[in-house]
C-alpha cells in the first residue's frame, strides 16, 4: 500500500524543457529533487510520487501556454491546489508535470450587489469569506481545511463542508467557469443564474482535474445570517443519537450544521481539548441553525424537543461566538484526537441514506468487534456522510490488510445500504477498486468517453478518479501514519 | 397513475434506432414540443413509463419514473405533507417530470429554493446505444464519477433518455401568502435585498409597477415577515403563471425571451416581466434577435428563446466554435449517432 514511484527517467526533449522554461517565470520552474519533493504527494502520504517538474505560472494565459506545449510534447499534466484533497487526487505523474496553480490567488472582482465573488484558482476558501465579510456576505462551502484550501482544489473536488447540508456543495455555489482545455484553448462556461447550453460546469465540477484546468470561477456569496446558535445533545447510547438524527432529518428542519461523535471520539477529543462532555455520555450531536431571529428560535425549539424525545439527557446551548467556539472544538480537533489513541488510523468516507444511520453503525460495531479493530465515528450525520476512523498498528505483521479488509466491507456496507463510496473526499487514486463496485461497465465507459471528449490524448491527471474496464477489486480509506496525518495543523471533519 | 416499468422496451427501441442510425423523438407529455428547434425523428414515447421507483418520506428524497406526470407525482407527495424543493413548470396536465428535467427551466422560487438541476441526486437513464446506465443517487452527498445527471437537465433530452429521476423533497410549508406592492423597480430591488437573509421568500417578480413577493414557511415567520413587507394581499396565481408561462403577458404575440442577468442590472425596455428578484427577465420581441443579444452582452448575461415563429431557431445561440466542438464531443460521447432528439437544441445533433 505505501508505495513511491519512481520515475522511468526517459529524458524530455531538451526544446520541451527549454521551451517550458521560456513560458514561465525565472523561478516558475522546479526541477531539483530537493525543490519537487513537496510536491511528491498531497494531503494522502501514503502514495508518492516524484513529478519530473513542477510549474508555478502567473497568470491565466502561462497556465494555457504551458497546456499547449505538454499537450504538443504529450507530457502528462497534474494540476494542483494546496494539496490537501485526501484521495491522492494530486498525486503527480512519474512521467508529468505538476502544473501549481497556486500562484493564480488574486481575487478579481467582488460585487456585493450581485452576490459574486470572480476568483482565480489559487485564491484560499476562507480568504473568499474573509473578503465578503465586510460587506455581510460568506462563501458557503467550508470543508475543514478552509483556512489552506483552494477554490480550484474545491471545484475539483466538489467540496463540501459543515453547512453543506443547508447551503450546498460547491456545485451548488458556482455560477460561471473558465478553464483550459489541453491544447490550450480558454472556455468561458455559465452566467449570472449558472446556465449553459449543455451543464459543462457539473462535468468539471468534481472531476478531479481529469477534464480541464480551471483559471477562473465565479461564485455565489450568501448574506451572512443575522443570528447562530448552537446545540450539543448527549445521548446514553450511539443508536439513540444516530436516531435522533434520522428524526431531525424526517421532521424536515435543516439545520445549518447536524455532526454525531461516538463514545471513543468522545473520550479522545475530551483528553485532547480539556473540555469535558457531559458525565456519562456515549454519544453527542452536534448541530447548528441560523436566521433572522425568529426562525432561530422556533427552529431550535424544534430542534432540542426532538433531541429530549429521542433520549438525549442534556441538550447545551451555546449562542456567543466564544461558547460556540468551545462546543465546536472537541469535534474540529476530533481527527488529531484520535489519531492519539493508536500509532495509525485509517479514515473512511462514504454516504447512507440518513435511515440507515442505526443500522449501518451497529453493524460497523460489529464489524470492528469481528475484525478486533476499534473504529471511531465523527462525521457529517445530517447529509449521511459517514468518516469511520480505523485504529490500528502498521508496525504490527498483517493488521495493515486486516483494516483494509475491514475498510472495504464499511464501503460494501454504504452499497449495501444505497450509498456511495466517497461522499467528499473523492476517487483520486485511493478509491478506484471502489468504482469498480459502484458502476457497471458502461457507466464506468461513458466516464471514459466524457474524459476522452474533454482531454482527447489523456493527458489531464491520466489514472485517477475513474478505473479502466481491467481493475475490479474493492478497497477505500484514508491512511495516517505514525499518528501524524497530513496537515496536522487543519481542522479536520 | 399507474405502475408501470417500461425499461426493456425503451432500452431496446433506442438500440434499434442506434443500429439503424434513425433519429427518435423522445415524447413524454407533449406539451414542450413548442420549446426548442422543431422535432424531428420518430415519435418514442416515454409517457407509459410511470410511477414511483422508491420514496422514503422520512428521507426526503423522491425516485421517480420520467414518463409520471408532475400533478400525479405532487400529489402523491402531499399526501405525505411533502413538496419537490424547487419550482417545476408545466405546460398542461400531462406534463411529465421527465420533460420537466429534459427542458431544465425552473419557477419563480428558483433565487430561494433553488434550480431545478440543483435536487437532481440522480438519474438513471437510456443512452445513445440503447444501454441502461445510472449516474448519481439517492443521497445528498456524492462525489464518485462524472455527475452525469446533473448534465441531463435541460439538455433536451440530446444526451439520453431518461428513465428515472432522485429527486430531493421538503416539508410543505405551514403558510403561505402572496403579497403585492406598487413602487419602482430601484425601491423594490432594494427591499429585496435587505429582505433575503431575515424573510421566508419563495418568489419575487415585478411587472408594471407593481412587486408581488411570496411567503412561505412556518406560520409565525409568515406572520410576522408579511408585518415587515407590507403592502396589500396579492393574487398567488401571479407565481402558478409566472412558473408554467401562462397569463395575458405570455400569450401575447411575438417571440418570448428570458434574459439572465445579474440582479441589480437596470432595465427599462418595455414588454417585459422581472422574475427571480432581478435574475430573470422576461421579453416579448417581435422580428429580429439582434437586439436581444446585444442587450444580454450588455449586461453581462445570457438570453434563451423559449417560443418564437422561427423554429429553425434554437433556445441557446451557438457559443464559441471550440466550445461548439467541445459540445459536440460530449453530445457524441453519450449519443455516438445522433439519434436522441436530433437537431433539437442545435442542426445536426
Amino acid at each position: 500500500m505505501n508505495q513511491t514511484v519512481e520515475s522511468s527517467h526517459h529524458p524530455w526533449p531538451a526544446a520541451f524543457v527549454r521551451r517550458l522554461r521560456r513560458i514561465l517565470p525565472a523561478d516558475g520552474l522546479l526541477q531539483k529533487a530537493t525543490e519537487v519533493a513537496a510536491y511528491e504527494c498531497d494531503g494522502l502520504p501514503v502514495y508518492r510520487a516524484r513529478p519530473r517538474a513542477v510549474a508555478l505560472p502567473r497568470t491565466a494565459a502561462e497556465v494555457g501556454q504551458v497546456l499547449a506545449l505538454c499537450t504538443e510534447y504529450e507530457v502528462p499534466v497534474v494540476a494542483r491546489g494546496a494539496g490537501t484533497g485526501l484521495s491522492g487526487g494530486a498525486l503527480p505523474h512519474p512521467e508529468g508535470i505538476v502544473l501549481s496553480l497556486a500562484r493564480l490567488n488574486r481575487i478579481l472582482a467582488l460585487d456585493p450587489d450581485n452576490r459574486t465573488a470572480r476568483v482565480e484558482p489559487g485564491v484560499r476558501n476562507l480568504a473568499v469569506s474573509e473578503a465578503a465579510r465586510p460587506h455581510g456576505l460568506f462563501y458557503a462551502p467550508d470543508p475543514s481545511s478552509q483556512i489552506a484550501c483552494t477554490i480550484g482544489g474545491n471545484v475539483a473536488e466538489n467540496a463540501g463542508g459543515v453547512h453543506c447540508l443547508k447551503y450546498g456543495l460547491t456545485t451548488h455555489n458556482i455560477l460561471a467557469l473558465k478553464f483550459f482545455d489541453p491544447d490550450g484553448t480558454l472556455h468561458d462556461i455559465g452566467g449570472p443564474t449558472g446556465e449553459w447550453p449543455l451543464d459543462l460546469a457539473a462535468l468539471l465540477t468534481g472531476s478531479e482535474g481529469l477534464l480541464g484546468v480551471v483559471v477562473e470561477i465565479t461564485v455565489r456569496l450568501w448574506p451572512k445570517p443575522p443570528s447562530t446558535v448552537a446545540y450539543l445533545a448527549s445521548f446514553r447510547s450511539l443508536e439513540a443519537a444516530a436516531a435522533s438524527v434520522s428524526e431531525v432529518v424526517a421532521s424536515g428542519l435543516v439545520p445549518a450544521g447536524l455532526e454525531l461523535m461516538d463514545g471513543l471520539a468522545l473520550s479522545a477529543a475530551q483528553d485532547y481539548t480539556g473540555i469535558p462532555y457531559p458525565e456519562g455520555s456515549a454519544a453527542v450531536v452536534l448541530a447548528e441553525v441560523d436566521g433572522d431571529d425568529l426562525a432561530v428560535a422556533l427552529e431550535g425549539e424544534r430542534l432540542s424537543a426532538i433531541f429530549t424525545a429521542q433520549g438525549a439527557f442534556t441538550v447545551t446551548q451555546a449562542v456567543s461566538d466564544e461558547d460556540r467556539r468551545r462546543l465546536w472544538l472537541g469535534r474540529k480537533s476530533a481527527f488529531p484526537a484520535v489519531g492519539r489513541l493508536a500509532p495509525d488510523y485509517y479514515c473512511m468516507d462514504g454516504t447512507i441514506p440518513r435511515r440507515s444511520l442505526v443500522p449501518v453503525l451497529t453493524e460497523i460495531a460489529a464489524l470492528s468487534r469481528r475484525y478486533e479493530l476499534p473504529v471511531a465515528n465523527v462525521f457529517h450525520a445530517g447529509d449521511g456522510n459517514l468518516h469511520p476512523l480505523i485504529l490500528y498498528d502498521a508496525a504490527i505483521e498483517g493488521q495493515l490488510e486486516r483494516v483494509e479488509a475491514l475498510g472495504a466491507d464499511i464501503l460494501r456496507l454504504c452499497l449495501a445500504h444505497g450509498g456511495t463510496i466517497s461522499g467528499e473526499h473523492g476517487v483520486g487514486v485511493e478509491k478506484l477498486d471502489g468504482m469498480c463496485a459502484q458502476f457497471t461497465a458502461a457507466e464506468l465507459a461513458t466516464f471514459h468517453a466524457l474524459k476522452s471528449a474533454f482531454d482527447p490524448h489523456h493527458l489531464l491527471n491520466p489514472g485517477k478518479a475513474v478505473p479502466t474496464p481491467a481493475r475490479c477489486v474493492e478497497a477505500g480509506g484514508m491512511h495516517v501514519h505514525g499518528g501524524h496525518p497530513p496537515f496536522p495543523h487543519l481542522e479536520r471533519f | 397513475m399507474k405502475d408501470n416499468d417500461d425499461t426493456t422496451l425503451l432500452a431496446a427501441r433506442v438500440r434499434e434506432a442506434y443500429e439503424q442510425a434513425a433519429p427518435v423523438e423522445i415524447i413524454g407529455g407533449g406539451t414542450r414540443r413548442a420549446l426548442g428547434r422543431a422535432p424531428m425523428g420518430a415519435p418514442l414515447s416515454v409517457a407509459g413509463h410511470t410511477g414511483i421507483v422508491a420514496y422514503d418520506p422520512s428521507e426526503f428524497v423522491v425516485t421517480v419514473r420520467a414518463g409520471t406526470p408532475i400533478a400525479a407525482l405532487e400529489e402523491i407527495l402531499a399526501r405525505e405533507g411533502q413538496v419537490l424543493t424547487v419550482d417545476v413548470p408545466r405546460f398542461g396536465a400531462s406534463s411529465t417530470i421527465g420533460g420537466a428535467v429534459a427542458v431544465g427551466l425552473t419557477g419563480p422560487g428558483r433565487p430561494y429554493t433553488g434550480a431545478l438541476r440543483d435536487a437532481v441526486l440522480g438519474a438513471r437513464l437510456v443512452s445513445g446505444t440503447g444501454e441502461v446506465v445510472r449516474f448519481g443517487g439517492q443521497v445528498l452527498k456524492n462525489v464518485a464519477g462524472f455527475d452525469v445527471s446533473r448534465l441531463m437537465v435541460g439538455a433536451y433530452g440530446t444526451l439520453g433518455l431518461l428513465l428515472d429521476v432522485s429527486l430531493r423533497t421538503a416539508r410543505r410549508p405551514e403558510a403561505q401568502a402572496v403579497v403585492r406592492l406598487d413602487q419602482d423597480w430601484p425601491t423594490a430591488r432594494a427591499a429585496l435585498r435587505r429582505w433575503e437573509s431575515a424573510l421566508p421568500l419563495t418568489g419575487a417578480s415585478y411587472a408594471g409597477g407593481v412587486l408581488h413577493v411570496r411567503l412561505a414557511g412556518l406560520a409565525a415567520r409568515v406572520a410576522q415577515a408579511r408585518a415587515v413587507v407590507g403592502g396589500e394581499v396579492g393574487d398567488s396565481g401571479v407565481f402558478t403563471d409566472l412558473r408554467d408561462l401562462r397569463g395575458t403577458f405570455f400569450e401575447r404575440p411575438g417571440d418570448l425571451w428570458r434574459l439572465m442577468v445579474p440582479p441589480e442590472s437596470p432595465w427599462d425596455p418595455e414588454d417585459t416581466v422581472i422574475d427571480w428578484a432581478g435574475a430573470q427577465r422576461f421579453w416579448r420581441v417581435r422580428g429580429d434577435a439582434t437586439a436581444v443579444y446585444e442587450l444580454a452582452a450588455r449586461l453581462r448575461g445570457q438570453a434563451m428563446r423559449l417560443f418564437g415563429a422561427d423554429r429553425s431557431m434554437g433556445p441557446w445561440a451557438a457559443p464559441p466554435p471550440a466550445a461548439m466542438a467541445l459540445m459536440t464531443r460530449v453530445k457524441a460521447a453519450l449519443d455516438p449517432r445522433g439519434i436522441l432528439n436530433r437537431g433539437r437544441l442545435y442542426p445536426d445533433w
